[in-house]
């Protein structure tokens, strides 16, 4: 079980997440959608320290943090138990497609190294990359560039992943397979929190949709509510501009 | 103008070649030994550790603001006067300690721009894997520095290796000191120190050679 409450951060002075309170279940897939700047991304950010917060707590299967308050350790902590998976991959250059995924299997998990290794010829067939095992970022598509991304998430068995965007900046013609990895990770019951304007896709993995505006949650509940009946105003009309 | 003296040009070659072990040895050591001393202050001058960074700040202005000369003899016939365990520092240990710190300072500064010339993405994602500070630098951050800083570098240890010749002021002979002791024998003072020259600029010719090597070596996850 994950909660957060009460998590809150401000960017010069602007309120960007306010007060969010949220408890995701073991397995659960939550995608949570809403206009540009309303602190999407700024909650996963937060809830990885990438940004720090300002206030409230997380609370990690036993382990409660003050978010404001953490200190290196516990941020650590927190990070190695969540994956996260970036917009733009951020992938490290220097590294093989293989060396991504077992980079922090070997320098964070302290792992085997041939113990990481077999783990990461696993992902690479799974995400069905096996061929490009040796080869650099820079020689990827977009949309291998993200399926390593995503398999070097996997690889960290994180009770959490959390997804920012991962299709935004891809051409179109890599979206559906970056999309297709992303449903084979739901499958497997991974406690996943994705950020994405892709509605088709959240309305047919997500078990919750949350729909933020203005650093707030608005409205949450199952796709079929959000999508189909949504209550809120809001709600209602950002579906409507981006549907 | 007299004719060159060929013949005594061709007989100094190999006595000049004698010592370019000793000149290079004095450069890889000084070369080594400042690139880890810049590294340090790089990363230091970039995460910035209260106290410890004035004092980085401090010895790169120094170094960096006096004369490398000036250095040398400072730790040469300075410091044995006034710390007594240097009393029996000998000329070779004090030229590599000078054009170890003074380079250092140059190198520390070139290191901490490429530092700061890595994609922010690359520091996040380290960051997101849970690496500590020391992991994302060793790991991602430095790796992907010595690519951009490469080439700069290169130049200082070119600088360094030119430089080395200043230790014959501190009475070592190496390829310069044996020059100036052949020349002050011979008299052909224009054919001994033309002589020395061609061969600091072939040394430092090849070393373009390997440059060009080590920068295709760096580029080699870049390809597309």
């Amino acid at each position: 079980m994950i909660e957060i409450s009460g998590l809150t951060k401000n960017f010069g002075g602007t309120p960007v997440l306010n007060r969010i309170d949220l408890s995701v279940a073991p397995g659960e897939r939550i995608v949570v959608i809403g206009p540009s700047g309303t602190g999407k991304s700024t909650l996963l950010r937060c809830l990885n320290f990438l940004d720090r917060p300002d206030a409230g707590t997380i609370r990690l299967n036993g382990m409660t943090v003050d978010a404001a308050k953490a200190t290196k350790a516990e941020i650590l902590a927190v990070r190695r138990r969540t994956a996260f998976v970036f917009q733009n991959y951020a992938l490290f250059a220097n590294k093989t497609a293989r060396q991504n995924i077992t980079e922090a299997l070997v320098t964070v998990q302290k792992r085997p190294r041939a113990e990481a290794e077999a783990r990461a010829d696993e992902i690479l067939r799974e995400i069905g990359l096996a061929e490009k095992a040796g080869s650099y970022p820079a020689a990827l598509s977009g949309g291998q560039q993200q399926r390593v991304g995503i398999g070097r998430a996997m690889a960290l068995d994180a009770e959490l992943m959390l997804f920012d965007e991962p299709t935004s900046a891809l051409d179109p013609e890599w979206v559906g397979e970056v999309l297709d990895l992303m449903r084979k990770v739901a499958q497997a019951r991974q406690t996943m929190l994705i950020v994405t304007h892709e509605m088709q896709f959240a309305r047919e993995i997500a078990d919750r949709v949350i729909f933020m505006e203005g650093g707030r949650i608005v409205e949450q509940g199952p796709p079929s509510q959000i999508f189909d009946a949504p209550q809120d105003a809001r709600t209602r009309d950002f579906l409507r501009r981006v549907g | 103008m007299r004719a060159l003296d060929l013949d005594y040009m061709l007989g100094l070659v190999p006595v000049i070649l004698g010592y370019v072990p000793l000149t290079l040895g004095m450069a890889l050591a000084a070369m080594a030994f400042a690139l880890v001393l810049a590294s340090l202050m790089a990363v230091e001058r970039v995460v910035k550790i209260p106290v410890l960074d004035s004092f980085v700040k401090l010895f790169i202005s120094f170094f960096r603001g006096t004369p490398l000369l000036v250095q040398l003899f400072l730790f040469y016939y300075g410091l044995p006067q006034v710390v007594s365990a240097l009393a029996q520092i000998n000329g070779v240990t004090a030229a590599i300690m000078g054009l170890t710190l003074h380079f250092a300072a140059y190198m520390a500064e070139s290191i901490r721009a490429a530092i700061l010339g890595v994609d922010r993405s690359q520091w996040e994602a380290s960051q997101a894997v849970g690496m500590t500070q020391g992991q994302m630098m060793a790991r991602i951050v430095l790796p992907q520095a010595a690519r951009v800083a490469a080439p700069t570098l290169v130049n200082y240890f070119i600088d360094m290796i030119k430089g080395t010749s200043l230790a014959f002021t501190l009475g070592v002979t190496e390829m310069m000191g044996a020059t100036q002791k052949e020349a002050a024998g011979s008299f052909l003072y224009f054919e001994a120190f033309l002589v020395v020259a061609v061969l600091y600029w072939i040394i430092v010719e090849a070393l373009s050679l390997l440059q060009r090597g080590v920068e295709i070596r760096l580029n080699r996850a870049y390809a597309r």
